[in-house]
């Protein structure tokens, strides 16, 4: 699916992209509002939702190469947060929905989860 | 390849608005020169989580990344509490981050495991009062 279409199906509003939305595939999604355990489960690609506003989330979603992100439960990203988005081209989306319900709409429309490794041996 | 490449960084403690300016800097510099992906993906995990642990926990300290002909090595140097318990600290979900660092998604517990679980060679040694080592090699045909 694309970011455009799936933009649509959680009523999202887009506040920072300058590149054609139908262009940037989101293959998977990973929700989680812990950036650790995005850092640590996160599959290459993954659109991320989280309902955290600070400026690490940008940051992570930086060195992850994620596609976009995805604010939800209508919270609105902090200043320096939106700033480094637009500087590093990664589009932010705000969804008033729940992170639950968001999860259940893009599921339901096929999009497929993050990939969780399993635990390496010791 | 001719000479390694060398980064250095001081990293400030408990300043989480520029918190991973410096991890940027090395991954852009491994696409830059070309680096596989997944390497520059693993090598961005390790720098992150390394200098956010600088940052948290060790009031600041040093991110080194060299890049030669078949691998990188990023490395930090801190004079931060040190890790009693090592070990302990490997563990998953373990953790010690104050209620700040969780507000900003860390503390999880994941951040040693998950630099280990990226790295092809993991060395840490921590000294409480002194301070901690960790060196994190990655090869590129590996």
């Amino acid at each position: 699916m694309n970011l455009k279409e799936l933009a649509e199906l959680i009523k999202a509003e887009v506040i920072t992209s300058d590149r054609d939305l139908s262009e940037i595939t989101v293959p998977f999604v990973s929700a989680c509002d812990l950036m650790s355990d995005v850092l640590a489960f996160c599959s290459p690609g993954s659109l991320l939702l989280t309902g955290l506003t600070n400026i690490q989330i940008v940051r992570t979603a930086q060195m992850l190469d994620l596609p976009a992100v995805v604010f939800v439960r209508g919270k609105i990203p902090l200043e320096e947060t939106v700033n480094l988005a637009k500087e590093s081209g990664i589009p932010v989306l705000l969804s008033k929905y729940s992170l639950y319900e968001v999860c259940g709409r893009l599921y339901a429309a096929g999009v497929k989860p993050s990939y969780v490794p399993q635990p390496r041996e010791a | 390849m001719a000479a390694p490449v060398c980064m250095e960084y001081r990293i400030e403690g408990n300043n989480f608005m520029v918190a991973g300016t410096a991890s940027n800097n090395i991954k852009n510099t491994l696409k830059m020169l070309g680096i596989q992906s997944d390497v520059c993906r693993r090598a961005a995990v390790i720098a992150y989580e390394a200098e956010i642990n600088l940052v948290i926990h060790a009031n600041g300290g040093i991110l080194k990344a060299v890049i030669s002909e078949d691998k990188l090595e990023i490395s930090t140097e801190d004079e931060g509490p040190g890790i009693p318990d090592i070990d302990q600290a490997m563990t998953e979900g373990y953790t010690t981050a104050s209620n700040q660092a969780r507000e900003m998604g860390f503390g999880a517990g994941m951040g040693l495991p998950n630099i280990k679980r990226n790295s092809d060679l993991f060395e840490i040694e921590s000294t409480p009062g002194v301070g901690t080592k960790l060196i994190s090699t990655v090869f590129f045909n590996k």
